[in-house]
């Protein structure tokens, strides 16, 4: 049943879900892969941003993406608080990031609760115009509710690449990853530029979390049914690597569609997870990892 | 700096000497013997009188009913409305008097549709609360790891929308609400396949596709049986991940195989998945539909709005004019204000009827066998037929409803995200079987789409 149409299709669908995917993995990226926080509680930020999201377009009809964008300040408020509790509770003290995992699991589920406290726990799903229409591009059909979190994705990973790359905070950030005694020789404070990378990290979570309301209806417990997946991509990719991250999103993405497209479903996180383990026998420091 | 927890040093030999305890805080407490004395008796004289005076106080003493109900998780939404219809029931018994002249207390803990929480759940409702009679949580996934604890206790359970639970173990306490009849699996696919099976030109190929979970593997095992037995020929067979987030490559693998009917056993991320998915690729078989739990929510109705329309489902209770039984209305009546409160699913179509009336056939049994032996009490049902909101209810050898009354229904004429369209009659049309029919099926599929 191998068809032309059938594979460029699952390609170009495993793409599509890889750009969302890296979307809700470049908080963990830059938490987990430059700052070495285990912060497992990212994809319930991510499912807070739906929220927030789901509030707007609820009660003004605002495109969620907007939404996000518009949250994102706030976040990473929120995430500047967050990496301060954590750094005077367990970083400061000389602390393994082992140890600030409870701490972020206990997080996680505070959150969650708190979610589902606040709005309970029907599913929650979002109106905007190009959701459920699709455009057809030869044999090719893509839908727009996975294309805008797909070209949103990329953009956001490309913004991140260049702030790291190009501006004094961003390189700063890289800075304070590779070596933060040196840092702390040039004149920046390490702790400083780390609280605004974690923040920065919570900001990209309040996308995301519109990229996801888009796709899928949410409840406040699906965050779970992500963290293997992001830490997953982020491991696969590299630590450190922003590109890697992405790349890993895609390939994976590629993979669970290949698979569920022409083997079966049952089987697409196993290949996943199972190139992932490939890939970290033959180069541990995963594709593009330091 | 923490002090260890408690230090006691007791000097042997030294009976009558104070007892220096030391506590966290860091203070001395010096206990005299004389009041340690007073205090032991006290204590064996407050337990006479409770143990006195409950014995005299057994008229007042309440009625406790345990049990696990998804108040978070995949399946909450529908959790906390039965929740709901429940606590109704037991307001409406207390008002009266209460069961045997006892008020009925709840007892009861958030199962997070887990299935590994169940069985410690029951297991400290039964130790440590030691309540009276337990009934089950939601759904075929939260009832399966109760039935050991339940069965080893020998005790009467109450089933609510259980597939099957009881097939393997056909242990007689056990009574199932959802009107799934003697072959409950097959019960979801039967008027689907049926009612292709009579179009014309008759339909040749089907497609099945379920998600990796209790309830939809049952219901695929159901929807094989009828399929086979109407001769049609499977040309795709396969099950996702729960946690799938995308699923336009499924479809498209099925669009592929060209089948006349799609068959879909799923819960409500995936139905909604599926569904949008399915109006992406451009999926447009003949009849399209099966046992997708979830589009009855009124969250999911409004929002999926048109997209719904064609769509062949099962129902249990739908509000079409053949479905009026005696008491339906005014059981909604009471709930949608309260489910509105609540902020749970306010229409109340799907679960909390069923809720209601699982809490009735208890409450009529309790009365009836004027106890609560749990022999007895499912001696009782099995002989009884009873009358709740949701009609007359006949059990079964294995606790299944003694004949089918699942509905196929089609989703029909749905404008627009208007909550209030579906209070009426014509949007959830009864299709199969002839008895309960309330309209007619469109077919194909795309003709309902315009």
């Amino acid at each position: 049943m191998l068809s032309l149409d059938l594979f460029l299709n699952a390609i170009v669908a495993g793409l599509l879900i890889g750009g969302f995917y890296a979307a809700v993995s470049l908080g963990i990226s830059v938490t987990f892969g430059l700052l070495d926080v285990a912060n497992i509680a990212h994809p319930v930020f991510v499912i807070l941003g739906a929220y927030t999201a789901f509030t707007l377009n609820s009660a003004y009809g605002t495109d969620p993406l907007v939404a996000g964008l518009v949250f994102a300040p706030v976040f990473f408020l929120v995430g500047v608080a967050v990496y301060q509790f954590y750094y005077a509770s367990f970083e400061r003290k000389g602390e393994s990031p082992l140890r600030g995992l409870v701490f972020f699991f206990g997080l996680l589920f505070i959150v969650e609760v708190a979610l589902s406290l606040k709005f309970g726990v029907d599913y929650r799903l979002i109106e905007a115009p190009y959701i459920g229409e699709s455009v057809h591009i030869g044999p090719v059909g893509i839908a727009f509710r996975l294309l805008v979190p797909c070209v949103v994705g990329l953009l956001m990973t490309f913004a991140l690449y260049l702030f790291l790359g190009k501006t004094f905070y961003g390189r700063a950030i890289m800075g304070v990853a590779q070596d933060s005694l040196a840092l702390r020789l040039v004149g920046a404070d390490p702790i400083r530029i780390k609280t605004l990378a974690f923040g920065l990290g919570i900001a990209t979570a309040s996308v995301a979390g519109a990229l996801l309301i888009m796709i899928s209806p949410v409840e406040p417990s699906i965050g779970r049914a992500y963290i293997g997946r992001v830490f997953a991509i982020t491991v696969l990719g590299g630590l450190g690597s922003i590109g890697g991250t992405l790349t890993a999103a895609m390939i994976l993405g590629v993979a669970e569609s290949l698979t569920s497209t022409f083997s079966g479903p049952s089987w697409a996180q196993a290949v996943s997870f199972g190139l992932l383990l490939l890939v970290l026998a033959i180069r541990p420091a995963g594709l593009f990892g330091r | 700096m923490m002090r260890p927890l408690i230090r006691t040093r007791r000097r042997i030999g030294a009976a009558s000497a104070p007892v220096i305890a030391r506590s966290r805080t860091g203070g001395a407490a010096r206990v005299s013997t004389w009041t340690r004395t007073a205090l032991a008796g006290a204590l064996v004289a407050a337990v006479a009188l409770l143990v006195g005076g409950s014995a005299m106080a057994q008229g007042a003493k309440p009625i406790k009913i345990g049990f696990g109900m998804a108040l978070t998780g995949g399946l909450a939404g529908n959790g906390k409305a039965a929740l709901l219809a429940m606590q109704i029931w037991r307001d409406d018994v207390n008002k009266k008097g209460g069961l045997l002249g006892r008020p009925v207390e709840f007892v009861y803990y958030d199962d997070q549709t887990n299935p590994a929480t169940v069985p410690g759940i029951y297991t400290k409702l039964l130790d440590v609360d030691k309540v009276d009679l337990v009934v089950s949580g939601y759904g075929t996934n939260l009832i399966a790891p109760a039935m050991p604890l339940v069965m080893e206790r020998k005790l009467l359970f109450m089933g609510l929308f259980g597939l099957a639970n009881n097939e393997k173990y056909k242990y007689p306490r056990y009574f199932q609400i959802a009107p799934g009849g003697p072959d409950p699996a097959g019960a979801f696919s039967e008027g689907f396949f049926e009612l292709a099976a009579k179009q014309s030109p008759r339909p040749k190929t089907a497609a099945l596709v379920g998600a990796d979970a209790e309830f939809p593997q049952t219901a695929l095992v159901g929807a094989r049986h009828h399929a086979k037995r109407l001769g049609f020929q499977v040309v795709y067979d396969k099950t996702y991940p729960p946690t799938t987030v995308d699923y336009t490559p499924i479809v498209r693998a099925i669009k592929a195989t060209n089948p006349d009917v799609v068959f879909v056993a799923s819960y409500p991320p995936d139905s909604t998945g599926m569904v949008l998915a399915a109006s992406e690729v451009g999926l447009e078989p003949k009849m399209f539909g099966g046992g997708m739990v979830g589009l009855h929510f009124t969250a999911l109705l409004t929002k999926l709005g048109a997209k719904l329309n064609g769509i062949v489902d099962y129902g249990f209770w739908v509000p079409e004019p053949t479905m009026k039984f005696p008491g339906i209305e005014a059981f909604l009546q009471k709930y949608q204000p309260e489910a509105v409160k609540a902020g749970v699913d306010p229409l109340g179509f799907y679960l909390p009827p069923w809720a209601y009336a699982m809490m009735q056939v208890l409450g009529q049994a309790v009365e009836g066998t004027k106890g609560l032996d749990q022999q007895k009490l499912a001696e009782y049902i099995h002989a009884q037929e009873f009358d709740t909101v949701v009609g007359k209810v006949k059990f079964g050898a294995d606790g299944e409803w003694a004949k089918s009354r699942t509905v196929t229904m089609q989703f029909q004429n749905i404008k627009g995200s208007d909550a209030d369209q579906f209070r009426q009659a014509g949007k959830q049309v009864v299709v199969y079987p002839d008895e309960l029919k309330s309209g007619k099926l469109i077919y194909p599929y795309s003709a309902a789409r315009k």
